[in-house]
């Protein structure tokens, strides 16, 4: 069935580069510069894919990317398919692939087609109204509703493709290389404006550079000539930047922008090898000039969605610049002057025309009176009501239309077609204009909406603003250019302009038929399926406002966001409720204007580059040790250390036992660290930190508690006194950059009349702990000129020293309540440090233990764990922490708080220990901790923070948030699973040498 | 995303700020002073205006200093920017 289409030659195909491309199985011919959508109409194809709802045949009916019907699928690989493509954006390729969607078995013939069988049954609110009832049978629907609906494939694999971004400054930004935006970039950069021009064709001249009839000149030559001039000049300007294939997705506040530069998906697929597919542009502009143009509007009417329905603009583009007839017998239906446009270029290439139908009455236009010098039938105040052919139009029958436009009278008349251009007028392009803010007016006269107040420094200009014909785009765009850029002249003054295009125009929202509204199909948004009887019903039904409208009836929502119907839709509502356009407003045009990948929007953060994280200098050592690494923050945290296929858990037991019983060794790097100096040093800790610093010994170590001005529990660490004003302080490894954060704020704001200076230093040290009751004779050996005796060097205190020449900052703190040093070396040394610190310790077993290990130790002896057994409602009170909250401080943050009425509740949540009664049962943590299981609802009092098998009491521990918990010591409390309930005990939430006897041993 | 005039380093990204709040809300310099419901206000109670407001910024990629930024909330314009301690814009 195939037949070659291809009428004359078109200077934009190249007819001597052949290329074979498959399209549902079949093989297909086409040339360089054609699209899928242009090759295939040569081929004589229409029909290629079917609706969403009623899934009716439906054919290609732009050529842009306003294109509701004809979406496919790229690739069959399951890497890189990619769905809901535009058939007339794919430009064709050796080896290109691509097949209908939403079609089963196959697009011809579609099991779904039923529904449009169904289609009384199914209006709008349909599977809203339906499904809803019972409630608990929607998950029964829904499996047969998601089978039978969805817009293609996704793919099943990573993406192999290669995405990145690039940020572009420039002077000024023009959105669309039309005849306006040609001559907006050649005045800008002449003005010499860093200038970035983008359009999201593969060419440069939008729809005037395929225009060939003498009724549009520009100083005596034809349009498209006089562009082509002007093209081939800016070209070679220095300060002017081009793009093709870019198209801009997002216009946000400070004309920031989103734009996608297509790279490689023209290229046969042998020569994309290791090129960059897509760039997400992020373009800042001081001056934004949108000349993204306008979009033809089709006509409402029974049945005017058959696959030969096309655009009349459509057809105008793919015969002049694809040089493709889009059928045999064509017939154009109009309410303005653009079809005749279309119909003289047909006739000029030779295509038959059968008829063309036109709205209006009488109308004055030369380039009607071309036509009908031409001998082809114009038939005036006439409208299409209906349209026949299941897989492609084959008739249409026409009336004329009452003097109001809301009836049909006489007699029905029959054409006889296989292509039918319709034309509804222009919509200006605002979408990105109203996306940065803008606000909208709606201009009576042609029934459009045009840009009116700008959010920031932009304008729009050419038919995106209104001005639709050739004289008002040459006479209006240079004068508006001119304000905008702050410019005396352009090269754009007293041009003669010709255009024999008259600007009346029959605007009917909603065409009359024979048939009354409930027998007919016009659809108003196409890839949605929805009819101008959905809206009618909506508004029925009592919905007014656009927005509820639009999703009610799903108009506008598919993947060309209603670039189509929108305007429609609205004038059907206004039309029905009675109210005006302009006060109705539009719905939202939000981003992207068309659909992005996930590869452009992800660009190079993928697989390890996804995030960027961050190593200890002893990291090595980790991984020779083949540690399991775990992340805190953007750290690497060594987790466990698996020896012979051990299991997490039995690492973690042999870790925690060595630690206990001989010496263990982490890293402890990550934790922040502060550097904290100046005069009120002291007093700055005094009021950040719950306890008391003024009387803290040089050389003495401290461990402190920070809360939030609401009270509760911020982060905590050991803090230590280097010098008279020179501390150095230890956050939590996640908590290090918001500790510094906050420090600096209360610094900045609150208390400026502070001497206090603060330095992270983090990153400048590398930490080891080594722990246990070997540890000291491990340490002594690393650092043999330090005295490390009780007295000398007791529990809590700091020594600055050296091994070697190599300084270094010694602190005897815990945090697994075992003996226990933490040196701390520039952090070049750390892993050196390390080695030495393994190497001493091998006769004694010294065991690296991670950062699961760690926690378990520290449970044991009851230490929280800020963000693990705390959230952001526990205060130090609920922690049973009052120890650490100094009485006698006049103020220090959050202080105000632990006595406001919500604190001081004694059934606040508070931390208990947990024994479960079958001491081999550990609990879950997070799992839910109840009283009563009789009393329902059942009430839960708390959850489980922290729970381990602990090796050294050989037995199960936990941590738990319980309300009220502080005076429940010994009750008996149930932790119900799934299939099983625990019975526990609370417990006090040391577990472990409570006399503290090992921190001396 | 919009572009603020550090008073310290110039027009930057967004990105590189973190926004701190309504500004000018001064921390009690006696909070035990205070009842339950002074010292709420302070610590709840904030205007969250459409229209324009005062708030606290801070340039966290960068100088990491605290300003003030006077921004209308419903078109994100930036009418000023000013130092702590600074006295705000009259107009």
């Amino acid at each position: 069935m195939t037949k070659n289409l291809r009428v004359k030659t078109s200077k934009f195909i190249d007819e001597t580069y052949k290329i074979s491309f498959k399209f549902n199985g079949t093989t297909y011919y086409g040339y360089k510069g054609d699209t899928l959508a242009s090759a295939l109409l040569a081929s004589g194809l229409h029909l290629v894919g079917r609706s969403f709802k009623y899934h009716r045949p439906r054919g290609i009916m732009t050529a842009g990317s306003e294109e509701p019907n004809a979406i496919v699928q790229l690739h069959k690989n399951t890497s890189r398919t990619e769905p809901n493509v535009r058939a007339t954006e794919i430009e064709i390729y050796e080896g290109l692939e691509a097949s209908s969607q939403n079609c089963w078995p196959s697009v011809n013939f579609d099991i779904g087609g039923i529904n449009n069988f169904l289609s009384p049954i199914l209006p709008a609110g349909f599977y809203y109204k339906t499904f809803m009832w019972p409630a608990s049978f929607w998950e029964k629907y829904e499996y047969f509703i998601r089978k039978s609906a969805g817009l293609g494939k996704s793919p099943t694999e990573p993406d192999p493709d290669i995405y990145e971004h690039k940020y572009i400054h420039c002077d000024v930004l023009i959105i669309g290389a039309g005849i306006s935006g040609i001559i907006a970039a050649k005045t800008a950069a002449k003005n010499g404006y860093k200038t970035l021009l983008v359009d999201e064709k593969p060419y440069l001249g939008g729809s005037t550079i395929y225009q060939n009839s003498d009724h549009f000149k520009i100083n005596n030559q034809i349009s498209s000539s006089w562009l082509e001039k002007e093209i081939n000049e800016i070209k070679k300007i220095e300060n002017l930047k081009i793009k093709t294939r870019t198209s801009v997705a997002a216009y946000h506040g400070y004309n920031f922008l989103l734009a996608r530069e297509n790279l490689t998906d023209h290229l046969p697929l042998g020569q994309r090898k290791d090129k960059t597919r897509q760039r997400l542009l992020k373009i800042r502009a001081k001056k934004v000039i949108s000349a993204t143009g306008s979009l033809e509007r089709p006509l409402i009417f029974n049945n005017n969605d058959r696959p030969g329905i096309l655009l009349s603009s459509a057809v105008e583009k793919y015969a002049n610049f694809y040089g493709v007839a889009c059928g045999e017998k064509n017939v154009l239906f109009t309410n303005n002057d653009s079809a005749y446009e279309t119909a003289i270029s047909l006739y000029q290439k030779g295509i038959n025309i059968e008829a063309v139908i036109d709205n209006r009455e009488e109308i004055d236009s030369k380039l009607i009176k071309e036509i009908e010098k031409n001998n082809i039938k114009v038939y005036k105040g006439y409208t299409v009501v209906d349209t026949s052919g299941y897989k492609r139009i084959n008739k249409i029958s026409i009336m004329q239309l009452s003097k109001d436009g809301q009836k049909v009278t006489g007699s029905k008349i029959s054409i006889n077609c296989d292509c039918l251009g319709i034309s509804g007028g222009w919509t200006p392009a605002v979408h990105l204009f109203t996306q940065s803010g803008g606000k909208l007016k709606f201009r009576d006269e042609d029934q459009v909406f045009i840009p009116n107040i700008y959010p920031s420094d932009q304008i729009s200009i050419g038919s995106c603003n209104g001005d639709f014909t050739l004289n008002e785009i040459l006479s209006n765009v240079p004068k508006n250019l001119k304000e905008f850029l702050n410019i005396k002249k352009t090269d754009y003054e007293n041009l003669e302009v010709n255009s024999s295009f008259n600007k009346s125009k029959r605007n009917i929202w909603l065409l009359p038929s024979d048939k009354i509204i409930g027998k007919t199909k016009p659809f108003v948004d196409y890839q949605n399926d929805a009819t101008a009887k959905d809206i009618k019903l909506a508004l029925r039904e009592g919905f007014r406002s656009i927005e509820h409208v639009k999703r009610y009836t799903t108009t506008g929502m598919g993947t060309d966001q209603g670039k189509l119907g929108n305007m429609h839709a609205l004038g059907i509502i206004s039309e029905t409720a009675g109210s005006k356009m302009g006060e109705l407003g539009t719905t939202t045009f939000r981003p992207p204007y068309t659909p992005l990948t996930f590869g452009t929007i992800v660009g190079r953060n993928v697989g390890e580059y996804f995030d960027i994280f961050r190593k200890t200098p002893i990291h090595e050592c980790h991984l020779k040790n083949k540690a399991e690494f775990e992340n805190v923050g953007q750290w690497k945290r060594a987790w466990y250390y698996p020896q012979n296929g051990e299991s997490m858990h039995d690492a973690v037991q042999r870790e925690s036992k060595a630690a206990r019983d001989s010496a263990g060794i982490l890293d402890a790097s990550t934790l922040g660290k502060i550097d904290i100096q100046g005069t009120d040093a002291s007093e700055f800790l005094n009021r950040v930190y719950t306890n008391a610093w003024s009387k803290l010994a040089i050389g003495k170590c401290r461990y402190g508690l920070m809360l939030n001005e609401d009270g509760m529990v911020y982060d905590d660490g050991v803090t230590t006194r280097l010098g008279e004003n020179h501390y150095i302080m230890t956050t939590t490894t996640g908590g290090a950059a918001t500790v510094l954060g906050k420090l600096e704020d209360y610094l900045q704001t609150e208390w400026p009349e502070l001497d206090v200076y603060l330095t992270s230093v983090t990153d400048h040290y590398a930490t080891v702990s080594v722990c246990g009751p070997n540890s000291k004779k491990i340490v002594s050996q690393v650092i043999p000129d330090l005295d490390f005796s009780d007295e000398n060097f007791p529990h809590m205190s700091f020594k600055n020293t050296k091994i070697g020449k190599i300084k270094c900052r010694v602190m005897r703190i815990s945090f697994t309540g075992e003996h226990s040093y933490e040196i701390n070396v520039q952090a070049n040394y750390g892993k050196s440090l390390w080695e030495k610190c393994m190497e001493a310790g091998k006769q004694f077993n010294i065991t690296p233990y991670g950062t699961e290990t760690m926690h378990l130790l520290r449970a044991e002896k009851g230490f929280i764990i800020v963000g693990q057994d705390t959230d952001a409602t526990m205060t130090p009170i609920d922690l049973q922490m009052d120890w650490i909250v100094s009485k006698k401080k006049y103020d220090f943050i959050g202080k105000r708080s632990l006595y406001r009425s919500d604190t001081i509740r004694e059934d606040r949540k508070q931390l208990v220990g947990l024994l479960t009664e079958n001491p081999d049962e550990v609990l879950e943590e997070g799992a839910q901790i109840v009283a009563d299981m009789n009393k329902l609802p059942i009430e839960m009092l708390g959850h489980v923070t922290s729970s381990y098998y602990s090796p050294n009491l050989k037995k199960s521990i936990a941590l738990g948030v319980v309300r009220g918990g502080k005076n429940m010591m010994g009750q008996k409390l149930i932790i119900p699973m799934e299939d099983k309930q625990i019975n526990v005990t609370v417990a006090d939430p040391v577990f472990l040498d409570k006399e503290n006897k090992r921190l001396n041993a | 995303m919009f572009v603020i005039n550090c008073p310290y380093c110039g027009e930057r990204e967004q990105s590189e700020f973190k926004a701190g709040g309504e500004a000018h809300i001064v921390r009690p310099k006696q909070p035990t002073e205070l009842s339950d419901d002074q010292w709420a206000e302070y610590l709840f109670m904030r205007k969250n205006i459409k229209g324009v407001q005062f708030e606290r910024w801070v340039h966290t990629h960068g100088c990491r200093k605290w300003f003030n930024v006077v921004r209308d909330t419903s078109n994100d314009l930036i009418k000023a920017v000013y130092k702590m301690g600074e006295k705000p814009p009259t107009k």
